[in-house]
């Protein structure tokens, strides 16, 4: 039966973020990159690159493992985001996306259970990522309101980069569409402070980080695991800016996806 | 009928002219590296500063990083031409002609080689323009580049035995974040006897990509190293040998599979 209103919105994005979710985690080249790539990069950099802690002016208390575990699980989170885009791209160049189209009285019901869905890869594998951090030693001094904030700050990344990716998806409707997800992403995150905090960086990377909106996260993430809310306020206005413009390149696609029959 | 030769180099025109023809695969093959390049420069700069460093600039020291990338890019992208033979069925059309096996082989490698010529001369030269110290002077570019396209060669043969062995590009391009691990679990961001973590340094010494990295970093940094460079040599020639015989082997079998 046919009820529209809140609770039909509902039921459909709980259905499309249930279907989504099981997919995730039942496919094992689904879950598998997921759950290797951010080990991959949190073993590579905390491990191989702990030295630079060394280094003049590298003043992070609570250690390079620590320091670098920020970045990762702010990478992993919006990486979580893109790989939701990339599902959402398989399903309309299949043409499930077309009868999703069909079933839903609001269309927005189906960006909401992707999105809904997205927070699911990045808790579970913000979850793993963390034990293995704290299995590795890392140095953590934030009581459960600074966890809870780091925790907040992560999944805001994982909406920001799961309504650019599904934007891209739903206006181009097809995987090739991929590259245009993920690679910003990637360009926006390793344009923050990724290996040493923003004042030792150099050259020209220091003055694009500076207004890059990615780097009060980053550096956000670090004092919060460090146990502490300093200068914390303007990333949380950082991620939700970035949430509310990707939230309407995100609409507007999904109203092009519409006007195009999906 | 065209000697082997006429056909190795018909095979190899092809594998290179394919390439310049993929913009799509070329160009982040440039691309990309230049900008981890440039990012890892002025990112990782403070490492300078750590005692014992072995040089003033970061630049300097991580420009063999882009040479050893861009090389799993050609790598990759060859594989995957390689596997897109055999799904389209031109192996198999290959199989029913006179040519040999040695032939094809060494012009799809030719390609390779074609491919990392072009990137170690764009890697070179927007290194050197960006500020880059070249300790080994002008005798050393022949070097940094025979040594680059023995690179290109012993991965070119990776790719070629790992298309022959799984036959789909999919699964080929599926195989980019495994030969990645062998680049940043080496020396490309740190000396080995700067690496933080014990096991980092015990995985770093045992990988090879990290003496083929101190060979390309020893002619910017040092300028002439023989250890170094017959290290880097000799484990190119390795790779090269045993990578060569596997794709042999493995071509044959394609071919006979037909």
């Amino acid at each position: 039966m046919n009820r529209p209103g809140p609770r039909r919105f509902a039921e459909v994005a709980l259905a499309v973020a249930w279907r989504s979710v099981h997919n995730y985690l039942t496919t094992p080249s689904l879950l598998l990159p997921t759950l290797v790539f951010p080990l991959f990069f949190f073993a590579a950099f905390a491990g191989g690159l702990s030295r630079i802690d060394q280094a003049p002016g590298f003043d992070y208390a609570n250690g390079y493992t620590a320091f670098e575990f920020a970045f990762v699980l702010l990478q992993s989170a919006a990486f979580g985001g893109v790989f939701t885009g990339f599902g959402i791209a398989r399903d309309f160049e299949s043409g499930f996306g077309r009868r999703l189209m069909l079933a839903a009285p609001n269309r927005m019901a189906l960006i909401v259970g992707y999105l809904l869905s997205a927070l699911v890869r990045a808790s579970v594998v913000g979850a793993m990522l963390f034990g293995i951090a704290l299995l590795s030693g890392m140095q953590v001094s934030s009581d459960a309101f600074e966890l809870g904030g780091l925790i907040l700050l992560a999944l805001m990344m994982n909406l920001a980069a799961g309504l650019w990716a599904a934007g891209v998806a739903l206006r181009f409707r097809t995987i090739q569409a991929g590259p245009l997800m993920q690679t910003p992403v990637f360009l926006i995150l390793f344009l923050a402070p990724v290996y040493v905090p923003q004042a030792l960086l150099v050259s020209w990377i220091h003055t694009v980080s500076e207004y890059n909106p990615v780097t009060p996260v980053v550096e956000a993430a670090r004092t919060l695991i460090a146990g502490g809310w300093e200068q914390t306020g303007e990333a949380y206005v950082a991620a939700a800016a970035m949430i509310v413009v990707f939230g309407v390149w995100a609409v507007r696609s999904m109203r092009s996806a519409e006007a195009a029959g999906g | 009928m065209p000697s082997a030769f006429d056909q190795t180099l018909e095979v190899a025109r092809r594998s290179f002219l394919r390439s310049l023809r993929q913009p799509a695969a070329v160009i982040p093959s440039l691309v990309f590296p230049l900008f981890l390049l440039a990012v890892n420069a002025g990112g990782l700069d403070a490492a300078t500063d750590i005692p014992g460093f072995p040089t003033d600039s970061y630049l300097t020291f991580i420009l063999a990083f882009p040479f050893i990338q861009g090389a799993i890019f050609a790598l990759l992208n060859m594989g995957t031409d390689v596997a897109t033979d055999i799904e389209g069925g031109l192996m198999s059309r290959l199989a029913l002609t006179p040519i040999p096996g040695g032939a094809l082989m060494a012009g799809m490698l030719g390609g390779a080689l074609a491919v990392g010529l072009v990137q170690a001369i764009v890697y070179l030269t927007v290194g050197l323009a960006a500020g880059a110290n070249f300790a080994a002077g002008i005798w050393g570019v022949p070097v940094l580049l025979l040594l680059s396209l023995s690179i290109s060669f012993s991965f070119g043969c990776v790719g070629t035995f790992s298309a022959l062995r799984v036959g789909n590009s999919e699964a080929m391009q599926s195989l980019f974040p495994v030969f990645f691990v062998f680049l940043f679990f080496s020396s490309a961001s740190l000396p080995r006897d700067l690496l933080g973590a014990g096991w980092f340094k015990t995985v770093a010494t045992l990988n090879p990509v990290s003496y083929l990295i101190e060979g390309i970093r020893s002619l910017f940094v040092t300028g002439w190293d023989p250890e170094a460079l017959a290290l880097a040599f000799g484990f190119a020639a390795l790779i090269s040998v045993v990578f060569l015989t596997a794709a042999s082997s493995a071509l044959r079998t394609r071919l006979v599979r037909g």
